[in-house]
């Protein structure tokens, strides 16, 4: 990686740690509001389904963490297996688009 | 007056502890003991040392689990209970007894381009950087390392990435970045980026927590981020 790509990659899970601390911390108090009555499936489909405020908050969390986490990997590969060069970065950037994909999935799954 | 009960290590990378037991003095420091078990006890052993009071970064061990500069380091404060374990410094490899190869050390300040390049020529008047300027303040912070090879020896980074330059030399760079005479910046920040750079600092703060001298190479290095950062954003990096 060149020193630009590098510190791209460095600027871009800055600002996706960013993002993520605003959305956990949404996350966390919808859920403990939430459960107060209880937790059924209806009441959570109830909220999501059709509802674009939390489709668009939920793909800007999925998003943020698919760019996120395989930024954060690279070095845990490199540090603990001595993983490096190409077949890593293929591998970190298979990890993000599947953790988008899955991620995505769901967010459309409680949104339809 | 008691004794201490003092393991050193011996040999190379396949040495061994070493047991040795050495009389307790008021004031005593580690150094004073391993000293006194080379002139008293073994002739043989090996270690490193110059100035004796904090300055020439010469003579920093393994105390007890812990990098530490000997010479400033009292017994009392580093075994209450009487007993040393003395090795030589993590990370680096061992050439015999207490005496790491410090070569790779060294060659990373250089890969840092830890070295000042001017612009001005004899012709020029003195440069005037103003001392509570911020650039001024900011090299100031991390100017006063002696080279000991503590923090190298405490950053877990180093021990998983053996590419990585380290906090001694990215603090280094940091003081000539911060240097308003410095014309080398760019140079240096392409140096200090990405993968083997600032970049793979975890912020674990080993290397500020252990420094001798409490200087900060974390602060240091996430200055290199941010610098590095804005050099990129603006296209020139």
């Amino acid at each position: 990686m060149s020193t630009r790509s590098d510190t791209l990659l460095w600027l871009a899970q800055r600002a996706s740690a960013a993002v993520l601390a605003l959305c956990v911390t949404v996350h966390l108090v919808t859920i403990v509001y939430a459960v107060r009555g209880g937790l059924t499936a209806a009441e959570i489909f109830g909220r999501t389904r059709a509802s674009a405020g939390w489709l668009a908050f939920y793909t800007v969390f999925v998003l943020a963490c698919a760019v996120h986490a395989p930024i954060g990997l690279r070095p845990v590969l490199t540090e603990w297996l001595g993983w490096r060069g190409r077949s890593r970065e293929a591998f970190v950037l298979a990890f993000g688009l599947l953790l988008a994909g899955l991620g995505m999935r769901a967010v459309l799954a409680v949104f339809r | 007056m008691t004794a201490l009960r003092v393991s050193v290590w011996r040999g190379g990378a396949d040495g061994a502890l070493q047991s040795y037991e050495v009389p307790r003095y008021p004031s005593q420091t580690v150094l004073d003991v391993v000293t006194h078990i080379q002139r008293k006890l073994d002739p043989t052993l090996a270690y490193r040392y110059a100035c004796r009071v904090g300055m020439c970064g010469s003579c920093a061990m393994t105390v007890n689990g812990v990098p530490r500069w000997t010479c400033r380091t009292h017994v009392d404060k580093v075994a209450a209970d009487g007993e040393l374990e003395l090795r030589p410094l993590r990370n680096l490899p061992v050439i015999r007894d207490l005496v790491s190869d410090m070569r790779e050390f060294f060659d990373k300040w250089q890969r840092a381009k830890g070295h000042f390049e001017g612009g001005a020529s004899k012709a020029d008047d003195f440069a005037r950087v103003a001392p509570d300027s911020r650039e001024r303040q900011a090299a100031d912070a991390g100017i006063e390392c002696i080279g000991c090879g503590v923090c190298y020896a405490a950053c877990d980074v180093v021990s998983w990435n053996r590419d990585y330059l380290g906090p001694a030399a990215l603090n280094r760079a940091w003081t000539l970045i911060t240097d308003v005479r410095d014309v080398a910046s760019l140079a240096r920040l392409r140096a200090v980026a990405g993968d083997a750079g600032c970049h793979a600092c975890h912020t674990h703060t080993s290397c500020s927590e252990r420094c001798p001298k409490h200087l900060s190479p974390t602060a240091s290095i996430a200055g290199l981020k941010r610098a590095v950062a804005k050099a990129v954003v603006a296209g020139k990096l």
